[in-house]
C-alpha cells in the first residue's frame, strides 16, 4: 500500500503544477434534477485521481461529460489547453473503462484491443504492434485469441483495460474499475492496476464508491456529494483533515459531538458540547468566533479506553462499557457516557498484555489527546 | 509577457474550433436520425395510416357500375364543388339485422376463443416456464413450431378431421359411439374448434415470456410464510402474471374479431361473421362503399382494444429499459 | 422462475396440448401417402399425390411466385423494421413517437380483411391520382406484406436492442467510432441472430399470407396461398395433402435449425453475462 508520505509529496506537486485537465463550473441537469452542480476541479499530468461519493452523487455523470458521452447544461472542460465541451466522444483524446467492461462480444481479444486503434487508421503493422505490447502489459498474451466470454472477471477487466490504454489516451477514465470482481480479487487487482497505470504514464480520472479502493490507488481523491465536490486532498489529508462532517463520516468511522466555541486562545480553543461532560480542550487554533457552533470529530482509533481516570490527558469522560466488537487484531469498545451519548474507540489486542480487556457493563474512561479531535464547521 | 499573450491566443484558438467542429456535429447527427426516422415513419403513414382516411372517405360513398365501383365524394360540376355525404350505408348497417348478428357474433366467436385459449394455454405456459431449463427451449419450440407453420394448412387438417365423411365420424362409428355420422362441418362447433387451434400459441407465446421472469424466489417465499401451492398460486402468480394474461388475451381477441379464413372454410352459411361479410361485399357483391362502411365500423370496435394494448406494451418495454 | 421438475399435472397438460396441436397435422401427413382419392379413407401407402403435385404447372407457378414476394417482402422489412427498432430504442422522444410506435404495433394485431381492404383501396385512388400503380400484381402485394412484416420485425428488433448492452455502443464511440460505423461493426453483429429470427418469422408471414395478398393481388398473379384456398375451397384433396406435408416438413427444419444456432448465440450471451 502507499504509504500517506508519498501521496503527501505528490498531493504538494499537485498544487503547484500546471492543471493539464480543468474543469470549470460544470453544472448537469436531467430535466429539473441536476447530477451535478457547479463543479470545478484541476488535475495535473499523470496523476490518479479518484472521484468518491455515495450512489447517485453524479460521479458516472460527471466521468461520462468528460468522455462525452453527456454534454454538460453549462461550463467548460479543457484538457492539455483545448476546450473540449462539446467534443463529440470518438473526437476526444479520451478512453474510458466502463464498469461492465463493455466488451464487443463478437470479437476476439485481440481485436477488442484493436478496435480503437483502427478508428485511427494506424497502419496495419503498427496496430499489430501496439495490440502486442498491450497483450503484454496485462499478460493476456495467451488469450489473443479468445472471444470475451471465455474469459474470467478479471481477465475481462484486464482486456477492457487495454482497450482503453491502446490508443494511449491523454486521459482514462475509470468508471469503478473493480466493482465487477469479488472482494478478494479487487484487492489483488488494486495495486496491479495502479502500477500498470503509473508504468503507462497516463492521467486517470477513477470513480468508486469504495473507500479503501480510493485510498489504496489514487494520489488525490474527491468527496463528492449531490453533484458538488466538499474536499479534494490526498487520501492522509482526507483522513486525518476531513473539512465537513460529510467526509468525516463518509471516510472511515468516526464519532462525531456538537457544540461551540467557549474560549479562544491563540494555541488553543476549547468546545463545549452537550454530549459530553466537560469542555474539550483543542490544541491547534482555528479562526472563528466566540459561541460559534461548530462539529467534533474524533477517529476511534484516537480514543484511548482505561479503567482509572485519566492525568495524561485533559479530555476523558466517564462511561460504561455497552458493547464490545471483537475484531481479532483490535477491539471497537461502544462506551456509554453518562450524557447517553455512545463513544466508539478502537483499541488494538496489545493493549490488554498487561491487565484483563473491560467486560461489558465495567466503568470505564475514556481520553483523547489535545490534537486528535479535528473542529468542523460546516 | 509575449509568451502569456502567445498562449492565450492559443487556447481561445482551440476553443473557437472545439466549438466549431461540436457544431459541425451536432448538426450533422440529428440530420442522420431524422433520414432514419423518417424512412420507415413515412411508409407506415402511407400505406398503413393514409389507406384508412381513404376507407372512411369510401364508407360514405355510393355504389355505381364503373371502375372502381363507388361514386367519387367530391364533384366538380358549373365550376362549384359538391360533396356527396351518404349515410346510407351506416345506417344500413345499424338496420339491418344481418350486420348487427354478424358483429355480435363475431365478437361473442372472439371472446370464447380468447377464454378457451388462455383456460388451455396457462396451465402450458405455466408448465413449461417451470420447467427444468435445459427441457424448456425445447417445448417452447413444440408449442410454437405450429405458429410458423402456414396457417391455411392448419384449418385444412381439420377439415380432414371434422368433416362429415371424416376421420372423427370414422372413429366414432367404428366403435360404434354413433349409429349415424355427426353434422360436425360447417357449424358453429367446428369453427370454434378450429379457432382456438389457430390462435392457441399466440396466447401461450406472451404468456410464457412473462411467466418465466417470475421469480421462483417469491412462490418458495410464500410456501415458507405457510402458504399452500394453490394459495399462493392464486395470490403470487396470477396477479403477477397479470400482463401476461391481458397481452395474450388482446392477442387472440382483436385478430379473432375479423378472422375470414376459418369461418370460409369450415363455418355455417347463416351465421356470419364479420371478415366474411367484409370479404362477400367486396369481392362477391363488388360493394365497396358497403365494405368500407363494415370496416370503419369494426375499426371503431377495435380501436380502444388495440391502443389499450398498445398503452400496455410500451409501459413494459420502458419498464424493462430502466434496468 | 426455475422449477426442478415438471408436476404430474403439468406433464398432463403438456401431453394434451401437444396432442390437440399435433395429431391433426400428423393425420394430415399421413394422408398425403394414401392411394386413394377419398382424403379420409386409407387405400394404401402410395406416393402419387406427390408425383401430381410436382407436375402441377399451376402450383408450380404458383410457388415461384410466392417464393419471390416472400424473399422481396422480408428483406424490405428486416431494413425498415431494424430502422423503426432503432429510432423506438435508441432515438429520445420526438414529436408524434407515439404515433410512430402505435402505427407498427396496430399492423400485428389488426385483421388483415381491414389492412388488405385498406390497402387497396389506397392503391386505387392512388391509380386515379397518379396512374400508378397501374395494376395490382407483385408490387402491391409486396407493399402489403412488407407492412404486415415490418411490424413483427420492428418488434423483435427493438426489445433485442433494448436489453442489450448500450456501454457496449458507448464504448465503441469512446474509442473514436463515428454512429454509422458502431452501427455497422458493434450493433448490428451483437444482434445479428435476432436479424435472422425476425428475417425467418418475415419469410414466414408472408409466404403464408392470404388476405392481404387477396385484396392486393390482380388477375394475373396466384400466389400459393390463394391456390390452395381456392382448391381447398371445394372440398378435400390429396395433392394439398400433399403440398402441405412439404411445406410443413420444410418450415420445421428450418425452425429447429435456426433455434439450434439461436440457443447457441443466447448460451454465449448469458455466459458472458455471468463471468462479469
Ligand atoms: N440519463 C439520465 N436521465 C435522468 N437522470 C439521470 C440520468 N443519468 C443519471 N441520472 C441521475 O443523476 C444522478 C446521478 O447519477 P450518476 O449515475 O452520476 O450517479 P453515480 O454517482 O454514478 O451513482 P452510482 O454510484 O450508483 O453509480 C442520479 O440521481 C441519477 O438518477
Ligand atoms: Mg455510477
Amino acid at each position: 500500500m502507499k504509504s500517506f508520505e508519498t501521496n503527501l509529496a505528490y498531493s504538494a506537486g499537485a498544487h503547484n503544477a500546471k492543471p493539464y485537465l480543468q474543469i470549470v463550473d460544470v453544472v448537469k441537469k436531467f430535466g429539473d434534477h441536476t447530477a451535478v452542480d457547479h463543479l470545478n476541479l484541476s488535475i495535473t499530468k499523470n496523476e490518479i485521481f479518484a472521484l468518491l461519493g455515495s450512489s447517485g452523487c453524479g460521479k458516472s455523470t460527471l466521468l461520462r461529460m468528460l468522455a462525452g458521452m453527456e454534454t454538460p447544461t453549462s461550463g467548460k472542460i479543457i484538457l492539455d489547453g483545448e476546450d473540449i465541451t462539446h467534443l463529440a466522444p470518438y473526437e476526444r483524446p479520451i478512453n474510458m473503462m466502463f464498469q461492465s467492461y463493455a466488451l464487443f462480444p463478437h470479437m476476439s481479444v485481440a481485436k477488442n484491443i484493436a478496435f480503437g486503434l483502427k478508428q485511427d487508421g494506424l497502419p496495419r503493422g503498427e496496430i499489430d504492434e501496439r495490440v502486442e505490447g498491450m497483450l503484454e502489459l496485462v499478460q493476456m498474451k495467451k488469450y489473443a485469441h479468445r472471444k470475451p466470454f471465455q474469459l474470467s472477471g478479471g481477465q475481462q477487466q484486464r482486456v477492457a483495460l487495454a482497450r482503453s490504454l491502446a490508443k494511449r489516451p491523454k486521459l482514462l477514465l475509470l468508471d469503478e474499475p473493480l466493482g465487477a470482481l469479488d472482494k478478494k480479487l479487487r484487492q489483488q487487482t488494486q495495486l496491479e492496476l495502479v502500477n500498470l497505470i503509473e508504468q503507462v504514464g497516463v492521467t486517470c480520472i477513477m470513480v468508486t464508491h469504495d473507500q479503501e479502493e480510493a485510498m489504496t490507488m489514487a494520489g488525490r481523491i474527491g468527496i463528492m456529494s449531490e453533484g458538488q465536490l466538499l474536499q479534494v486532498a490526498t487520501p492522509g489529508e482526507i483522513y486525518e483533515h476531513p473539512n465537513c462532517r460529510f467526509t468525516a463520516e463518509f471516510i472511515g468511522e468516526t464519532n462525531l459531538f456538537g457544540g461551540h466555541v467557549i474560549e479562544d486562545e491563540p494555541d488553543f480553543v476549547r468546545v463545549q458540547s452537550t454530549e459530553l461532560p466537560r469542555p474539550v480542550r483543542i490544541g491547534h487554533g482555528i479562526t472563528g468566533t466566540l459561541g460559534m457552533p461548530v462539529w467534533l470529530s474524533l477517529r476511534p482509533e484516537r480514543v484511548g479506553v482505561t479503567r482509572r481516570q485519566p492525568v495524561s490527558h485533559g479530555n476523558w469522560a466517564a462511561g460504561t462499557v455497552s458493547d464490545i466488537a471483537y475484531l481479532g487484531g483490535f477491539s471497537i469498545f461502544h462506551v456509554r457516557l453518562d450524557t447517553g451519548k455512545v463513544v466508539k474507540a478502537s483499541v488494538p489486542a496489545t493493549r490488554w498484555r498487561e491487565e484483563a480487556a473491560p467486560i461489558w457493563d465495567e466503568p470505564v474512561f475514556v481520553s483523547w489527546a489535545d490534537n486528535d479531535a479535528v473542529v468542523l464547521t460546516q | 509577457m509575449m509568451n502569456r499573450l502567445l498562449s492565450l491566443r492559443d487556447s481561445r484558438e482551440a476553443a473557437a474550433r472545439g466549438a466549431r467542429r461540436s457544431l459541425r456535429w451536432q448538426r450533422a447527427l440529428p440530420r442522420g436520425r431524422s433520414l432514419v426516422t423518417a424512412v420507415p415513419y413515412g411508409w407506415l403513414l402511407l400505406f398503413f395510416l393514409l389507406p384508412f382516411l381513404f376507407v372512411l372517405q369510401i364508407s360514405f360513398s355510393e355504389v355505381e357500375i364503373a371502375s372502381p365501383p363507388y361514386r367519387a365524394l367530391v364533384t366538380r360540376a358549373e365550376d362549384a364543388l359538391h360533396i356527396a355525404l351518404n349515410l346510407g350505408n351506416f345506417t344500413y348497417i345499424f338496420g339491418d339485422p344481418l350486420y348487427f348478428d354478424a358483429y355480435l357474433g363475431s365478437l361473442r366467436m372472439a371472446a370464447v376463443t380468447t377464454l378457451i385459449c388462455l383456460l388451455i394455454g396457462y396451465p402450458v405456459a405455466y408448465t413449461i416456464a417451470r420447467a427444468p431449463e435445459a427441457k424448456r427451449n425445447t417445448l417452447l419450440m413444440l408449442v410454437m413450431l405450429p405458429f410458423w407453420t402456414s396457417f391455411l394448412v392448419r384449418v385444412y387438417a381439420w377439415m380432414g378431421i371434422l368433416d362429415n365423411e371424416g376421420l372423427l365420424n370414422h372413429l366414432l362409428l367404428s366403435l360404434k359411439l354413433i349409429d349415424a355420422p355427426l353434422a360436425l362441418m360447417h357449424t358453429q362447433l367446428s369453427v370454434q374448434v378450429v379457432m382456438v387451434y389457430a390462435y392457441l400459441p399466440f396466447m401461450i407465446l406472451p404468456l410464457f415470456s412473462n411467466l418465466v421472469k417470475l421469480d421462483g424466489r417469491l412462490l418458495e417465499a410464500a410456501a415458507d410464510l405457510g402458504c399452500k401451492p394453490w394459495k399462493s398460486f392464486l395470490t403470487v402468480t396470477l396477479p403477477l402474471s397479470k400482463n401476461g394474461v391481458i397481452a395474450g388475451s388482446m392477442l387472440v381477441f382483436i385478430p379473432a374479431v375479423g378472422e375470414f379464413v376459418i369461418p370460409e372454410l369450415v363455418g355455417t352459411p347463416e351465421s356470419l361473421m364479420i371478415g366474411k361479410v367484409l370479404w362477400m361485399e367486396f369481392f362477391d357483391n363488388n360493394n365497396w362503399p358497403m365494405a368500407a362502411a363494415v370496416t370503419i365500423v369494426m375499426v371503431a370496435l377495435l380501436l380502444v382494444p388495440i391502443v389499450y394494448l398498445h398503452k400496455r406494451e410500451e409501459k413494459s418495454l420502458a419498464r424493462a429499459a430502466k434496468h | 422462475m426455475n422449477g426442478k421438475n415438471i408436476s404430474g399435472f403439468g406433464k398432463l397438460s403438456l401431453s394434451l396440448v401437444f396432442s390437440f396441436l399435433y395429431v391433426p397435422i400428423l393425420i394430415l401427413i399421413a394422408y398425403s401417402f394414401n392411394a386413394s382419392k377419398l382424403v379420409t379413407v386409407w387405400g394404401g401407402f402410395s406416393k402419387q399425390w406427390y408425383t401430381v403435385l410436382f407436375n402441377d404447372d399451376a402450383v408450380v407457378s404458383a410457388f415461384g411466385l410466392s417464393l419471390q414476394i416472400a424473399l422481396l417482402s422480408s428483406a424490405m422489412s428486416v431494413v425498415l423494421g431494424i430502422l423503426a427498432g432503432l429510432v423506438l430504442a435508441r432515438f429520445g422522444p420526438f414529436q408524434s413517437k407515439s404515433l410512430f410506435a402505435g402505427m407498427i404495433t396496430a399492423p400485428m394485431v389488426m385483421p388483415e380483411v381491414i389492412t388488405g381492404l385498406s390497402m387497396l383501396l389506397l392503391f386505387v385512388e392512388m391509380q386515379q391520382w397518379f396512374g400508378f400503380p397501374a395494376e395490382r400484381g407483385v408490387l402491391t402485394i409486396w407493399v402489403g406484406h412488407v407492412t404486415l412484416c415490418m411490424a413483427y420485425v420492428t418488434v423483435v428488433i427493438r426489445s433485442r436492442l433494448v436489453e442489450m448492452d448500450r456501454s457496449v455502443e458507448e464504448a465503441a464511440m469512446d474509442l473514436g467510432a463515428r454512429p454509422l460505423k458502431i452501427f455497422f461493426q458493434i450493433t448490428l453483429p451483437i444482434i445479428a441472430p435476432a436479424i435472422a429470427s425476425s428475417l425467418l418469422l418475415a419469410f414466414t408471414l408472408s409466404i403464408d399470407d392470404l388476405v392481404i395478398t387477396a385484396f392486393l393481388s390482380g388477375p394475373g398473379s396466384t400466389t400459393l396461398p390463394q391456390l390452395i384456398f381456392s382448391r381447398v375451397r371445394l372440398g378435400l384433396n390429396p395433392e394439398i395433402n400433399a403440398l402441405a406435408t412439404i411445406t410443413v416438413l420444410a418450415v420445421t427444419v428450418l425452425v429447429i435449425g435456426a433455434n439450434r444456432v439461436m440457443v447457441k448465440a443466447e448460451l454465449r450471451r448469458v455466459r458472458l453475462a455471468a463471468a462479469t
